[in-house]
């Protein structure tokens, strides 16, 4: 048995140091996943590590358009918050579908990434966003794409000591709009089969000049597919591009399969939800 | 010995001080060092919301909450919920429509519930049932739950 400990520094530098003391230290976030890890076992840190009090990891906050979202803040704060619901309501449709209000008043959208689950509704939503993923440790302090955070089930590229700081979602553009879906076998409380987050943005003739399109649950990481927005830019969005588009989407699924879903089935639903996800998405970019 | 926790939180507005083991949670603490064991605890895992508490003013599963986590902060469960003899309208209503059966859910239904109207007195029905779908229960199929919920709203705004 190690000796469990629990702290909650009040400042990065003081979670920093408490991190990189030779390994065993583990963040706590709302601790949705790692109370479940804890009771089961699966984790045994030595010193848990409650970045709760750290001012900068709850700060929702606006600039010029811009948001910065603490890696902390709660999903129901994120979602009760109606100029970022304005803003980005596509991110909020991905976080509303995390668990249940119960666990939505503790889940945040950096433990959401860092646990690194292949289906965590949040992550497609914000890769498609853009993010950028604030990020200090030992070596000072950096900044990453979320697409490049996760690396595997249960994996980061986050080195020992490192901890998300904040999220910073880009000041949105004009005729703009995103969305995410998922798909489950039921309607609340379950893990999705597939979700779709898409991010356009179109010129004033309604031409898309701008497509950013991720997929969750469908590969060991979430993907952006480069591909998939390529098919929509310069386009008007219409039957034929929609329609390579989701051919760009089934060619970068490589999905599991399990009670679920087969694996010809989540490739087939990729297509269906990222198409739905897409036109969502177009309609709002419209109507901005 | 692991280092224990020193916390102090108000429960239902009362003041408590006491020592927690790091690991342990606030469901744990609640039952088993405070005696307040209205709040039930199902699978320990965030799945069934028996053990819904009120966390500074956000619902919450208190199986996945340290109780070091509430150092300073204000905790409501069940226990607060009537006013003496007195019962709060959705305990009465789930009295007067059969909202429960065994009972082992109810507790974490009526805190849920109680989160629920305080953010919107005025809920549909799809409402309600999304709010509360956080919330298992294995014997009343739920409708008698939500017809309860629904009448206590109804008789709260009109008050
Ligand atoms: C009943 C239930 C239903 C759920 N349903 C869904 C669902 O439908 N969809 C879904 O996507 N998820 C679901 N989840 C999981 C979801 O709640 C978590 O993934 C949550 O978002 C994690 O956030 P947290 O703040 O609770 O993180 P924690 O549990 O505190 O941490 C999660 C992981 O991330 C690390 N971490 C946390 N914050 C940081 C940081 N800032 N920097 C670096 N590492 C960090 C932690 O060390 C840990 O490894 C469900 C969970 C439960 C219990
Ligand atoms: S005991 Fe906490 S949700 Fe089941
Ligand atoms: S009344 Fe028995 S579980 Fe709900």
């Amino acid at each position: 048995m190690t000796e469990l400990r629990y702290e909650a520094p009040e400042s990065l530098d003081g979670a920093v140091t408490l991190l990189s003391g030779g390994g065993g230290g583990k963040i706590l976030a709302g601790g949705t996943d790692v109370l479940v890890q804890l009771h089961t076992e699966m984790i045994e840190p030595d010193v848990i590590v409650d970045i709760k009090n750290i001012p900068e990891l709850k700060r929702l906050s606006e600039d010029g358009g811009a948001w910065t979202v603490g890696a902390a803040v709660s999903g129901m704060n994120i979602i009760d918050n109606d100029a970022f619901q304005t803003a980005w309501p596509g991110v909020c449709e991905g976080v509303a579908l995390i668990g249940s209000i119960q666990v939505k008043g503790r889940a945040s959208i950096g433990g959401n990434l860092c646990n690194a689950s292949p289906a965590a509704d949040s992550v497609p939503a914000i890769i498609a966003a853009g993010a950028i993923a604030n990020i200090v440790g030992p070596g000072g302090s950096r900044e990453e794409p979320v697409e490049n955070i996760v690396t595997g089930p249960g994996q980061t590229s986050l080195a020992q000591g490192e901890l998300i700081v904040s999220f910073s979602f880009p000041a949105k553009q004009a005729n703009s709009g995103d969305c995410y879906l998922r798909l489950t076998p039921r309607t609340e409380m379950d893990i999705a089969i597939v979700g779709a987050g898409v991010n356009l943005t179109l010129d004033d003739d309604g031409t898309c000049i701008a497509a950013r399109i991720s997929i969750g649950a469908v590969a060991p990481t979430p993907l952006l597919v480069e591909d998939a927005a390529n098919a929509l830019i310069g386009t008007k969005v219409n039957d034929a591009a929609l329609d390579a588009m989701v051919e760009a989407v089934r060619a970068a699924c490589n999905p599991i399969s399990d009670k679920r879903g087969t694996r010809e089935y989540r490739i087939k639903t990729a297509g269906v939800i990222a198409r739905r996800a897409a036109l969502k998405a177009l309609e709002r970019a419209q109507a901005n | 010995m692991a280092k224990k926790v020193h916390v102090t939180t108000t429960v239902n507005g009362d003041d408590y001080e006491y020592l927690a083991e790091p690991g342990q949670t606030l469901v744990d603490v609640l039952r088993n060092n405070l005696e307040l064991t209205g709040t039930k605890e199902g699978c320990s895992t965030g799945d069934c919301g028996a053990c819904s508490v009120i966390l500074d003013g956000e619902l919450v599963c208190s199986c996945l909450v340290l109780a070091a986590e509430t150092d300073g902060k204000s905790v409501e469960t069940i226990e607060g919920m009537a006013d003496g003899d007195n019962l709060h309208p959705l305990q009465r209503n789930f009295l007067d429509l059969n909202g429960l059966q065994c009972g082992i859910c109810t507790p974490g239904f009526l805190i849920a519930a109680k989160a629920l109207l305080e953010r919107n007195p005025d809920p549909t029905e799809t409402e309600a049932r999304f709010w509360l779908a956080g919330n298992l229960c294995r014997c009343t199929g739920y409708d008698k739950i939500v017809r309860s919920v629904m009448a206590a709203a109804e008789e709260m705004r009109g008050a």
